[in-house]
């Protein structure tokens, strides 16, 4: 006890902490106390402080650091691309490397159509699967079930990229074009010819890629909804339905939004697989049967190969342009959530 | 017993540093040739311990990328540098042949199981878009007795940049004008129709997937996956298919081959000659700063002409005609070593 003081001398500076400390103590304080009091507030501790709090800021600012430098040498380094096309390369629909012509529009229309059908093909999907994992699932076949789901995220890009080729766009095109086309060609979406590969495979592919992310955090997001929160619908007489959709979805929704932004993040980015199956060709054409091309996929596909200062620089900004839609769509779906959720708690107990 | 321990760390490290006494050379480029120079340079390092070259395929642009840049003692490239790329590297480089190879076309039409022979003009107007149906008279006309159905042409093309397009369009851009005028050749270009299939698995999947389709791979990758290919039109009139003979034979029919060896023998005078292939090169700096790598590598170089092209037909590279590699052996004499005042400069 007396030689609490002798240690930490220099400890003057934080009067208002010092007595609190002290005086707890006598109070009977001592079998709470996990710490032993002679080890907290010493001069090394303060010292370990500093310290960790420098490598906590340290950590921050690489990350920070990594982002700047990544936009400083996109934009360096696709400065003859920018001064030659300008805001044009946005909004031209060409690629040709050999006349060094390059506008970036059927890329960025790929990416985001691709990755929206992959979307609309995935939430409903995982949102059931987590639903019927956490609430219906029987308990011994849980475990095997979860382990699948988790499964498909450890399966390499390519391998998915090889299985769309060889199983999933002959299967497209023999049974599920035929069908859409017939009964909902009259929206535009599903027509023209039916090759398998396209914008509706990636889609697909990149459905189930995503799949494993959305499915699993919407789990866990479940899981974390509160036993009473449930159980105070039931008892008001809601069926196990009412009682899903009332308690349960409700209050995890923001969790749910945050794994679909997730989800999109990876289609957005996702290269190998859908240059694989997405036919490749810088068109932008309404119908999903048709081939398209996404901005991962041209620059994983090019650039080993690319010669002449323009089309590097293209190709770079190509990457700029992604870096940019990623930031937008994050940015917008980040302002969803934001919009759908405000006020949450408040509205979800009524 | 910590000191034993150093000690003995010590000697492990200096010999490590006795053994690492070998001349190393690094070399980064093309991807078709991969197999066979990873095959050279180990067989080679067997035979000479003390040089050891390692390659890297990052494909062709890599390769001058970093050739102009300095970072690799040799570069390697499908097509051969331009003017304006040679113009950036500091110092003259020379294109070294060391093999060739060829592209053919494959495809998949219902019912149709005989192997089709296509002239230049009609495989240009099928890319172009211009020739839509199998049944397109032009198409009987070259191959009389075969039943083409009326089944739309699905175009495939790689949608990869590489040497294999590069290849394939510096032909069509030889025999079809409009082709010429429209898209070009390069590693990748504007493609006026089809869809893209990623490198030669991607194009040899799709066609096999679809009904109707042409797509066009490497020799090696259809000879090694036993795939069916058609036969193409030469100048001379013959229809030939692709094989290491037919390839060798277009390489040696060129009349004049340049000194620099920067030479397209795609649509070859020679009778047997196959009009799609190409020359793969070596990017060799013409001078070297270092005595020890520049030996080095004009040995090996002298090797690769000789007992070298006796292994590539077991990997299924065309070796060079021997008037060729003759060629190339008097070349490899100008692979010299820096003078002092240059190197100063």
């Amino acid at each position: 006890m007396q030689t609490v003081p002798e240690r930490r001398p220099s400890s003057n500076a934080d009067i208002s902490e010092e007595p609190a400390t002290t005086e707890a103590t006598p109070a009977g304080g001592d079998q709470l106390m996990v710490v032993p009091k002679s080890r907290v507030g010493t001069r090394d501790n303060l010292l370990a402080d500093r310290v960790f709090q420098g490598l906590v800021v340290l950590c921050a600012v690489t990350i920070l650091s990594i982002v700047g430098l990544i936009v400083f040498e996109l934009l360096h380094a696709s400065q003859p691309s920018l001064s030659k096309f300008g805001f044009r390369f946005l909004t031209r629909q060409i690629w040709d490397p050999v006349a060094e012509d390059f506008g970036a529009l059927p890329f960025i229309y790929g990416t985001i159509v691709s990755s929206l059908v992959a979307l609309c093909i995935a939430v409903p999907l995982s949102v059931g699967t987590a639903l019927f994992l956490t609430e219906l699932c029987p308990r011994w076949l849980r475990d095997t079930l979860s382990l699948l789901v988790e499964l498909l995220s450890a399966i390499p890009s390519v391998i998915y990229g090889l299985w769309g080729i060889f199983v999933l766009s002959p299967f497209l095109r023999v049974y599920v074009e035929p069908f859409l086309a017939r009964y909902f060609g009259w929206t535009g979406l599903f027509t023209g010819p039916k090759y398998g590969w396209g914008m509706l495979a990636a889609g697909v592919i990149l459905a189930i890629m995503i799949l494993p992310i959305i499915a699993s955090i919407t789990r866990e997001v479940i899981t974390a909804v509160p036993r009473v929160q449930r159980e105070a619908a039931l008892a008001l007489g809601a069926t196990k339905w009412e009682m899903l959709r009332m308690a349960v979805l409700r209050n995890a929704r923001p969790g749910i939004f945050g794994a679909v932004i997730l989800g999109l993040g990876r289609a957005l980015g996702e290269t190998m697989a859908v240059t694989m199956v997405i036919g490749n060709r810088a068109e932008i054409v309404k119908s999903l049967f048709a081939p398209g091309h996404t901005l991962a996929s041209v620059i994983a596909n090019e650039f080993s190969e690319a010669v002449g200062a323009t089309y590097l620089s293209a190709l770079v900004e190509m990457a700029l342009v992604l870096f940019v839609v990623t930031l937008i769509v994050n940015a917008l779906a980040g302002l969803l959530v934001w919009s759908i959720t405000r006020g949450m708690p408040a509205r979800a107990l009524a | 017993m910590r000191m034993r321990f150093l000690m003995a760390l010590a000697l492990v490290a200096a010999m490590a540093g006795v053994s690492s006494a070998e001349t190393a050379l690094n070399g980064a480029g093309a991807t078709f040739p991969n197999p066979i120079y990873q095959k050279w340079f180990s067989e080679y390092h067997n035979a000479h311990s003390d040089v050891k070259i390692n390659y890297q395929s990052i494909g062709s642009g890599g390769g001058i990328q970093q050739l102009t840049a300095g970072t690799v003692d040799f570069g390697a490239s499908d097509g051969p540098m331009t003017d304006e790329q040679l113009a950036k590297v500091s110092g003259k480089v020379f294109h070294i042949p060391t093999v060739l190879g060829a592209v053919v076309p494959t495809y998949n039409i219902t019912g149709v199981t005989s192997e089709l022979k296509f002239s230049g003009e009609v495989l240009a107007d099928i890319y172009l878009g211009n020739i839509q149906k199998w049944n397109d008279p032009r198409l009987g006309k070259s191959n009389p007795g075969v039943k083409f159905p009326d089944e739309e042409i699905v175009v495939v093309h790689r949608t990869d940049g590489s040497g294999t397009t590069y290849i394939f369009t510096d032909f069509l851009s030889k025999v079809s004008p409009a082709w010429k005028d429209k898209v070009g050749k390069g590693t990748s270009v504007n493609w006026p129709a089809g869809l893209g299939g990623k490198g030669n698995e991607g194009v040899s999947g799709m066609v096999k997937q679809t009904a109707g389709s042409i797509g066009y791979v490497e020799l090696i990758y259809a000879v090694s996956n036993k795939m069916s290919y058609g036969s193409v039109q030469n100048p001379a009139g013959n229809f030939v298919k692709g094989s290491l003979e037919s390839v060798t034979a277009a390489a040696a029919s060129v009349k004049d081959m340049p000194d620099d060896f920067r030479v397209s023998i795609t649509n070859a005078p020679g009778k047997e000659a196959y009009p799609i292939s190409s020359f793969t090169w070596l990017l060799v700096p013409a001078e070297w700063s270092d005595a020890g790598k520049q030996k080095a590598f004009v040995d090996f170089l002298n090797w690769m002409v000789e007992k070298g092209q006796t292994m590539t037909s077991a990997l299924e590279y065309a070796p060079l005609p021997k008037n060729v590699a003759q060629k190339v052996k008097a070349r490899i004499k100008d692979v010299k070593v820096k003078a002092k005042q240059t190197a100063q400069k």
